[in-house]
């Protein structure tokens, strides 16, 4: 009798054990990136190019714009094939098609990045003789899309059939009832949906190493390399130099805020149903 | 009736409802069938140079020296599998035990409060979490938990120093923590899944939690847990930046778990804009293409299995 | 009696499952309609294949005719999505769109049909016509959201007149509904027979009874006995329709 109950509290405290464990480093990357990112950024920092290396001062005004342009790209093409994707998989069930779509949707969500960095690296940047953002654009991109997909699959699904059926039942065509009614029902899981979605390739760096590359200057057209945060971030990471280091714990500041900003902002607002 | 079909000469005929599903589905097999198709076959053919000149010697050479254009990826499908396998000794409990506590111990405060945090770790890009492998926890390995291990384990191969803070180990850890969100939070709707009434049947029996938990609800859920645990495994296999920082990337076959290695994904990273001449870039790709492989496989298993226990057939 | 609606040998189901066998009856113009039985009796699937709702659903079927004003609706020159604006339905939960205010909740259905001007005009018939011009004609441009359920349901019946009907089919209006919305809705059907045929499907035998000319009850997928409500509910001559409306059974 006794010895049941001794395993039982013993279970208890490894469950619990295991939940504190897991916070441990979670709470130590927050902790080291607050205090050693805030003491590096200022005005500077968020509106400079990088100094050169032995020169102090310099910041990542390049890579912060660069992100924002790949990431933009990444969307333009990754969300609308993404929404109208997961809206015929949503609309049009039970098909083989529907079926296969859907199932290869969420095994591509499983790709490494690196891959679609691969991808990109042969179809944009060797056809197109040269990195550019245009590449890491379609790197992110080639990422968005199974999430999306899936994404937008499942909140039109959770939109009741009685609603289609209201719309058909006063002579609405199928593509008017899903475009005016299912899709403007679902607008905020989609939305909830993409902007998680961003905020998740928002941060990859793999695909960008050999598509975006980067750059020391500002962005220059589509088809130049450009720099971003998280390729800056790995750059000064491994650097040599100490006041790199520091700055990439600036850069990790920045990114993470961003990041965390977009997903809390994004669930708080999902859990208020908007 | 008239109104009702397009006017257009070559869709003439043609109902608006159906052009408008001829359209979204083409979106939708290019978008992701072609995509995977393309996907497969851009690695294949950029693969081929050193496909068609190593073979199968290229799997199971452990020889890497491009400067002799030898190219043999077996360090790095060893150290993939070595440090994917270390994260899933060290991240299954872990997540096991956080899915328990937060279905079955936490008050509902406390969970309500908990699971969100733990799912921001998912959130966490990669690069950062290396960042913080490379400051925090790599000093951290090589001044505790490496002596730790080599004082009481050192007589195994397996921890033998001298102790590298960028190693096998501080992957492996570094990679745990990375998959425990994911394999924690499918599990959990595994657990929550279980019907009540298995569980408070036992326990009405007389059984512990403990009792309740292992031999009731844990074998119920265990399908969906290994689905989860592949899930894991997968994003462990093919995770990039956190390990390329840590792990040292040095193609050996290293026996102690304290020692540098090199995975497929890192190796592709650090190696890939340097590749001068086209079959150094082809083996490169190759790498890449056994690393597609492998992490689809892993990924078509948890998928299906989780597909068949997890999801509910929603909406219409 | 003059009829507007004729349903000739009608059989309909999903997929292996016949729900519907050999139903025949002629609904009559500018009449409430009742459709009674136990649940699972194909009262719903029947009026949805009188307005080709039912064949949405995956794997259903439909056989035999339905003829609207003497035109077969299942003809294969006939566009269902016609057929859907001049038979409308009301159905058993209310259903207005969440995302669209209440204007354009009704609005909708005119825009729809290719109408751009005089929606104010439309609109603010249809709530009048619904009775629920009064309690939103300052929050037309609200969510639905905040509606009473009895006032979403009257939402959705004005959203079906806006579209100017013919019959408009009510699955059930009532069943999610407290008494006195119930009785509101009913007064309102009571009102617009006047102007359109409608076709009730309602599990309660006292509602048939207040509002319905006409009564038709189905078992088991077959229509059992039709004719005058009164005659239905006091003079019935199927065994199974006295068992049924005396509560010995469903």
């Amino acid at each position: 009798m006794q010895a049941r109950k001794l395993k039982d509290r013993l279970f208890t405290a490894f469950c619990i054990g295991s939940t504190l464990l897991a916070l441990i480093p979670l709470g130590s990357m927050l902790y080291t990136i607050f205090v050693k990112g805030f003491s590096v950024i200022s005005i500077d920092f968020l509106t400079k190019l990088p100094a050169p290396a032995g020169e102090p001062g310099g910041g990542f005004g390049n890579a912060i714009q660069g992100s924002f342009i790949v990431v933009g790209i990444a969307s333009l093409i990754g969300i609308p094939l993404g929404i109208a994707a997961g809206m015929y998989l949503a609309e049009f069930p039970g098909s083989r098609v529907s079926r296969v779509v859907s199932f290869t949707a969420d095994v591509l969500t499983g790709v490494p990045s690196i891959i679609t960095g691969i991808f990109a690296y042969l179809v944009v940047v060797l056809k197109f003789g040269g990195f550019s953002a245009l590449a890491g654009g379609v790197a992110l991109a080639t990422m968005m899309i199974p999430f999306i997909v899936r994404t937008t699959e499942e909140a039109m699904k959770l939109v009741p059939r009685e609603l289609r059926e209201a719309s058909l039942a006063l002579g609405a065509p199928r593509w008017r009832t899903t475009l005016e009614v299912v899709l403007s029902t679902a607008r905020f899981g989609i939305i909830t949906g993409v902007l998680l979605t961003i905020a998740r390739i928002a941060g990859e760096t793999a695909p960008l190493l050999f598509t975006a590359f980067s750059n020391r200057f500002w962005f220059d057209g589509v088809m130049q390399p450009v720099a971003t945060l998280p390729v800056m971030i790995y750059t000064y990471a491994i650097s040599p130099f100490e006041d790199w280091h520091a700055q990439a714990w600036g850069g990790a500041l920045v990114l993470v805020a961003m990041i965390l900003a977009l997903n809390i902002g994004v669930k708080l607002a999902a859990g208020r149903r908007w | 009736m008239r109104s009702r079909v397009s006017s257009l000469p070559f869709f003439r005929g043609i109902s608006p409802d159906t052009l408008f599903q001829i359209f979204l589905g083409s979106i939708a097999v290019l978008s992701v069938l072609v995509l995977a198709a393309l996907l497969l076959r851009e690695l294949i053919v950029g693969a081929m140079p050193a496909l068609s000149a190593y073979g199968v010697e290229f799997l199971f050479s452990a020889e890497w020296n491009p400067v002799l254009s030898e190219f043999g990826a077996l360090p790095f499908i060893y150290g993939t599998i070595v440090s994917s396998l270390l994260a899933l000794l060290i991240g299954v409990p872990l997540s096991l035990g956080i899915a328990v506590f937060l279905t079955e111990i936490a008050p509902a405060k406390v969970r309500a409060v908990l699971s969100p945090v733990i799912e921001l770790l998912a959130a966490i890009p990669s690069v950062i979490i290396g960042l913080w492998g490379i400051f925090v926890l790599a000093p951290f390995v090589r001044e505790h938990i490496a002596p730790l291990l080599m004082e009481h384990l050192g007589f195994l191969p397996l921890f033998r120093g001298p102790a590298y803070g960028y190693s096998v180990l501080t992957a492996g850890i570094v990679l745990a923590i990375m998959i425990t969100p994911i394999i924690s939070s499918v599990s959990r709707e595994a657990l929550l899944a279980v019907p009540r009434l298995q569980k408070e049947g036992a326990l009405a029996l007389g059984a512990t939690r403990f009792e309740a938990v292992t031999g009731v609800v844990l074998p119920y859920a265990r399908g969906a847990i290994f689905g989860a645990v592949m899930l894991g495994l997968g994003r462990a296999i093919g995770e990039t930046m956190a390990v390329t920082m840590v792990i040292g990337n040095s193609p050996q076959l290293f026996t102690s778990l304290l020692h540098p290695g090199y995975t497929m994904a890192a190796v592709i990273a650090n190696e890939f804009t340097e590749a001068t001449d086209d079959i150094y870039l082809a083996a490169l790709i190759e790498i890449g293409l056994v690393l597609f492989a492998i992490s689809m496989v892993v990924n078509i298993i948890a998928r299906a299995i989780t597909w068949r226990y997890l999801r509910v057939q929603g909406g219409s | 009696m003059e009829s507007k609606i004729e349903v000739v040998e009608l059989n309909a189901g999903f997929g292996s499952t016949h729900v519907l066998k050999n139903i025949s009856m002629s609904i009559p113009r500018n009449r409430v309609t009742a459709i009674i039985g136990p649940s699972g009796c194909g009262k719903s699937t029947f009026v949805r294949c009188l307005n080709r709702i039912h064949e949405l659903v995956p794997g259903a079927w439909v056989r035999g005719k339905v003829l609207l004003d003497g035109k077969n609706i299942y003809d294969s020159d006939v566009d269902p999505v016609d057929i859907r604006r001049r038979v409308g339905m009301v159905f058993q939960k209310p259903n207005p769109f969440p995302a669209m205010s209440i204007f354009d909740n009704i609005a909708y259905g005119p825009k729809i049909h290719g109408m751009k001007k005089g929606l104010e005009r439309i609109v603010e018939d249809s709530l009048r016509k619904a009775a629920l011009w009064d309690e939103v004609k300052h929050r037309l441009k609200d969510s639905p959201v905040s509606l009473s359920g009895g006032q979403q349901q009257r939402l959705c019946i004005a959203r079906a007149l806006a579209v100017e009907p013919e019959v408009i089919l009510f699955d059930e209006p009532c069943s999610a509904l407290d008494p006195v919305a119930t009785a509101k809705i009913e007064d309102l059907i009571l009102e617009l027979r006047e102007n359109y045929t409608i076709v009730i499907v309602t599990h309660n035998m006292q509602q048939a009874a207040r509002i319905a000319d006409y009564t038709a009850f189905f078992l088991m997928g077959e229509l059992i006995e039709y004719g005058e409500t009164a005659q239905i509910f006091e003079n019935p001559r199927d065994k199974r329709t006295e068992d049924y409306i005396t509560g010995r059974f469903g």
